[in-house]
């Protein structure tokens, strides 16, 4: 399956693009003709199972490593020293030194960066973020280590945008903060975007799958999916089931082999046909309300990922 | 039934009254009350630092309440999945559970059947004979799990079991729990995602050690004061936050709708902004008034 969303701006040259990307390590191939484009404006979301491809597919985008097969352009040419300049990017392990403070952390990056620095604007040295950022200059002074997990994403959100980068790569960019932080880093992320950066963002997570603009889903190596939310579910349905006991229609369930999701006192069993799963009930004994209903992207996203990369 | 923890416990009335757990005089949690059924899925969510693991620790009477009470069955009752790496990285994956079920008691052919049937349904037993430090994020919290559930706890307490880890494991993660509360287990989960803790009979939202808010998340949902709004634009007034492109505003008097704005139905999500965005405010208040005064 695989519903490609339209570019909004046709014309516009992408700020990555793969194309037909593989990368073989030794008889194994991580990523299989892959190809990815992230335009100006635009937060591309790219989700799959562990082993599916995607970290091994970024470190291509990045230039870590250079593809077996197949073209990564970065900015409209071979990844190299110039384009990483123009690059943001935040890992799940943030990427700072926890026993420096703030302030010695974003002077750091902010010296690598402005070796030979001019950014999209035609400024020559990155901004100082905590000039303006109230929050953030408040524990200006203090050690990365000593902050709460939600300050050190944004001292290292503030470290990969000082430099107005084009493209910002991030992992994960809001897991352990809590909802109204979250929303924060949004508002940074999307800040970005509007101010013509692409953003490319790898995440597990549904409420982070949520918040891009387009999906592009990986398994085994190849992309299955790439379009919005909205047309990667389709038509896709589940059974919904409603029993007066749900452990019971649990049991009933799973000694047919259905694998069915709890969620509060209902359970979904996405991979079953409505008759299939009324006659386990039946078999069980249980009496229940059976109906099929639209899939969320979750079910949507296993069924594509399957158990090939799982585990 | 064993009587042990602080308090009296029996089967299906596990849980905490008034919990305040502190260290070293800082406080953890502070004044939270959580029941916890027996075959039932209860989440506890917030973000890093909200007091998750505490009340957790404090669950499974690891650390002593500073003060209010904690109803939990005997230790030899109590499933824990500790929010660290959960399984012996030298051992096995067979040998973890073995030395883990002997650690409860279980010996012989009942501990062989129960680890074997625990193999097959976390999809572990071609691993069986793989090192605790050669296994994926998913396998391992898949194997921590499963030693948590070898001697069928009565308490299930389980910290982030699902961090890190995939859609695919996850899935088959919430499979295992949703077979244990449904043999009978009373399970508490910690969650940073509130998508998961949807998933949930109730859930209890912590805010940096404050309970936030609590209740089965139709209601929580339903219980959203004021009204919601969707817009293109970033609205000039009202509390607004992203929604991928778009912005969702809350206000609180339900007062005219910001330009080109729609109403909407809040989600969870909505709800915990909300009720943060509330508390703050009324916390600033507070500090205002006691300036004042």
């Amino acid at each position: 399956m695989s519903a490609t969303a339209p570019p909004r701006e046709p014309r516009t040259p992408p700020l990555a693009e793969a194309r037909a990307a593989t990368m073989r390590f030794g008889a194994l191939t991580a990523v299989d003709a892959v190809d990815l484009r992230v335009l100006p404006g635009e937060v591309v979301g790219l989700l799959g199972a562990n082993g599916a491809g995607k970290t091994t597919l970024i470190r291509c985008v990045l230039g870590l490593i250079r593809v077996t097969e197949g073209e990564v352009l970065l900015f409209g040419e071979p990844p190299s020293r110039a384009t990483r300049a123009r690059l943001g990017y935040v890992p799940q392990g943030l990427g700072l030194y926890e026993d420096l403070t703030v302030a010695e952390n974003l002077e750091f990056s902010g010296r690598a960066f402005a070796l030979g620095h001019r950014d999209r604007d035609g400024g020559t040295a990155p901004a100082d973020p905590l000039a303006s950022d109230p929050e953030l200059a408040a524990v200006g002074e203090r050690t990365v280590g000593d902050l709460s997990l939600g300050q050190r994403r944004r001292v290292a959100f503030a470290a990969a945008l000082a430099h107005r980068p084009d493209l910002l790569v991030l992992d994960e960019p809001t897991s352990g903060v809590d909802p109204l932080g979250r929303a924060q880093l949004w508002d940074t992320i999307r800040a970005a975007a509007e101010s013509g950066a692409g953003v490319l963002v790898t995440t597990h997570h549904m409420r982070e799958a949520e918040q891009c603009d387009r999906l592009v889903v990986m398994a085994d190596g190849r992309v299955v999916a790439d379009g919005t939310m909205a047309d990667i579910v389709g038509s896709r349905a589940t059974v919904k089931v409603a029993a007066g006991r749900w452990e019971d229609a649990f049991a009933a369930l799973e000694d047919a082999g259905l694998a069915a999701a709890l969620v509060g006192r209902t359970l979904r069993v996405p991979s079953a046909g409505r008759d299939e799963v009324a006659t386990a009930l039946r078999r069980g004994g249980v009496e229940a309300e059976v109906e099929l209903v639209p899939a969320t992207f979750d079910e949507t996203f296993v069924a594509l990922a399957g158990r090939a990369g799982g585990a | 039934m064993n009587r042990g923890g602080s308090g009296p416990a029996a089967t299906g009335s596990f849980g905490v009254d008034d919990l305040t757990v502190a260290y070293h005089g800082r406080v953890a949690v502070a004044g939270v009350d959580l029941e916890v059924p027996a075959g039932t899925v209860t989440a506890v969510v917030g973000g890093d630092g909200a007091g998750k693991t505490s009340l957790l620790r404090a669950m499974v009477g690891a650390v002593p309440p500073e003060r209010g009470r904690v109803r939990r069955p005997s230790s030899t009752q109590i499933g824990y999945l500790s929010a660290g790496p959960g399984v012996w990285r030298d051992l096995t994956v067979a040998e973890n559970l073995e030395f883990s079920g002997t650690a409860y008691g279980l010996g012989g052919r009942a501990l062989r059947e129960r680890a074997d049937r625990l193999l097959a349904r976390t999809g572990l037993a071609g691993a069986a004979d793989r090192l605790g430090a050669q296994l994926s994020g998913g396998m391992r919290q898949k194997l921590a799990l499963a030693m948590a559930l070898l001697h069928e706890p009565a308490l299930l307490v389980l910290d982030e079991p699902t961090t890190g880890v995939d859609p695919v494991s996850r899935a088959e993660l919430w499979r295992l729990v949703a077979g244990a509360a449904a043999a009978g287990a009373a399970v508490v989960l910690a969650t940073t995602y509130l998508d998961e803790a949807e998933r949930a009979a109730w859930v209890l939202v912590l805010d940096q050690g404050d309970p936030l808010l609590g209740g089965v998340p139709d209601e929580l949902v339903g219980g959203v004061p004021g009204m919601m709004f969707d817009s293109p634009s970033r609205p000039d007034r009202g509390a607004s936050w992203r929604r991928g492109a778009r912005w969702r505003t809350w206000s609180r008097d339900g007062g005219a709708a910001p330009p080109g704005a729609r109403r909407v139905d809040p989600d969870l999500e909505d709800a915990v902004i909300v009720a943060a965005l509330d508390r703050h405010a009324r916390a600033a208040a507070g500090a205002r008034d006691g300036r004042a005064a």
